[in-house]
């Protein structure tokens, strides 16, 4: 994944080890560029695949709290707000896009292509989070929040949160059962806030890609860092694309 | 050595701005028809339905924003035993827990 300090080290060495006959970005324990680009290609998918593992536990998790709780679920996903979750797909799938042309301006060396694509990437990217935000909040003045404040009302007695009931018609759960929608929002948060911190720390690299492209730093012929960060920013796109269904969209029916 | 100039080649690819735009819109496009889903009355295959576009777009973002389709044999083999371990993990589990109320009532 590192890229600037090679072409540090490369600029301050000694003269003498040939570094004439090879671009300065190429370490010496490589026999060619082509394969440090697979070599880093390959750690960053092994990277991502323990990734996969991690999402993967708390994906396993929900299915089965669903499969034993499932009117709790059902009706703790009714709170979720189908317009605000398909936007912030849309969103994020955009910023996809833009990240995929972005590593496309790289490889063909245009610098104001780049700069422009992290840029949208980076906005979009704090969009996204901007959209979660509201909906935290909606969480968070509803008392859907697990702890000591959670509130069980919407779920025992549906018709107290008009917004929801007409839309829905939920009956109301028996005390035990609603008990349960806790497990269903634990989740919930648990899942979209490991999301969002994956989005934090990329959009963090992303503002430092930014500062690093405006410096021509990947339009000289080494694009590893960006064509990584593009895979991991790609993984966290296909991480909402489980989520969105998962928790917005299968329970919408009994 | 043809293996290794594939394989140099196979890095060297740069995929088109025309295939990111088609699979973007692509993508945008199943995210509307999975929306549109899941308002039809389908008993249980509205959640297979939701899955099976999940799996899709998945799929597309792998092979084209991720390059896979254009990547050396390694990462496709990577990538492949990766999401197979995965499944049979998520399976094996699932299928205990799906399974542990059988026969009991």
């Amino acid at each position: 994944m590192s890229d600037s300090t090679a072409i540090a080290a490369g600029a301050h060495a000694a003269p003498d080890h040939g570094h004439e006959e090879h671009p300065a970005y190429l370490r010496h324990h490589f026999e060619n560029v082509e394969q440090q680009a697979d070599a880093a290609g390959f750690a960053m998918w092994l990277f991502l695949l323990t990734e996969v593992m991690f999402f993967g536990g708390m994906f396993t998790a929900y299915l089965i709290y669903r499969n034993w709780y499932y009117p709790a679920f059902v009706e703790a996903s009714h709170q979720l707000n189908i317009f605000w979750g398909t936007l912030n797909t849309a969103v994020l799938i955009t910023s996809s896009f833009t990240m995929a042309m972005g590593v496309w301006c790289a490889e063909t060396r245009k610098q104001r292509g780049l700069v422009l694509c992290l840029v949208l990437t980076f906005i979009l990217g704090l969009g996204f989070l901007g959209i979660k935000t509201v909906e935290y909040k909606e969480k968070i003045e509803k008392h859907h929040v697990p702890g000591f404040h959670y509130s069980l009302q919407s779920f025992t007695d549906p018709q107290s949160d008009p917004e929801i009931y007409n839309e829905y018609h939920d009956k109301p759960l028996a005390l035990d059962m609603a008990r349960h929608t806790e497990v269903y929002f634990s989740l919930y948060f648990a899942m979209t806030g490991m999301h969002a911190l994956h989005m934090i720390i990329g959009i963090a690299i992303l503002g430092y890609m930014i500062f690093r492209a405006r410096a021509g730093a990947y339009t000289a012929g080494h694009v590893t860092f960006v064509e990584n960060f593009g895979l991991y920013w790609h993984f966290v796109d296909i991480i909402w694309i489980f989520l969105f269904p998962l928790l917005y969209l299968i329970s919408r029916h009994q | 050595m043809t293996d290794q100039k594939e394989m140099e080649e196979a890095a060297h690819h740069v995929v088109s701005p025309v295939i990111y735009i088609i699979v973007g819109s692509t993508l945008l496009v199943l995210t509307g028809a999975t929306v549109w889903a899941s308002y039809q009355e389908w008993g249980n295959f509205n959640a297979v339905a939701a899955l099976a576009i999940a799996v899709v777009k998945a799929m597309i973002v792998v092979l084209f924003f991720m390059h896979v389709k254009y990547s050396s044999k390694l990462t496709k083999l990577t990538v492949f035993c990766g999401l197979f371990t995965f499944l049979a993990l998520v399976g094996m589990t699932l299928a205990d827990y799906f399974t542990r109320a059988w026969g009991r009532w």
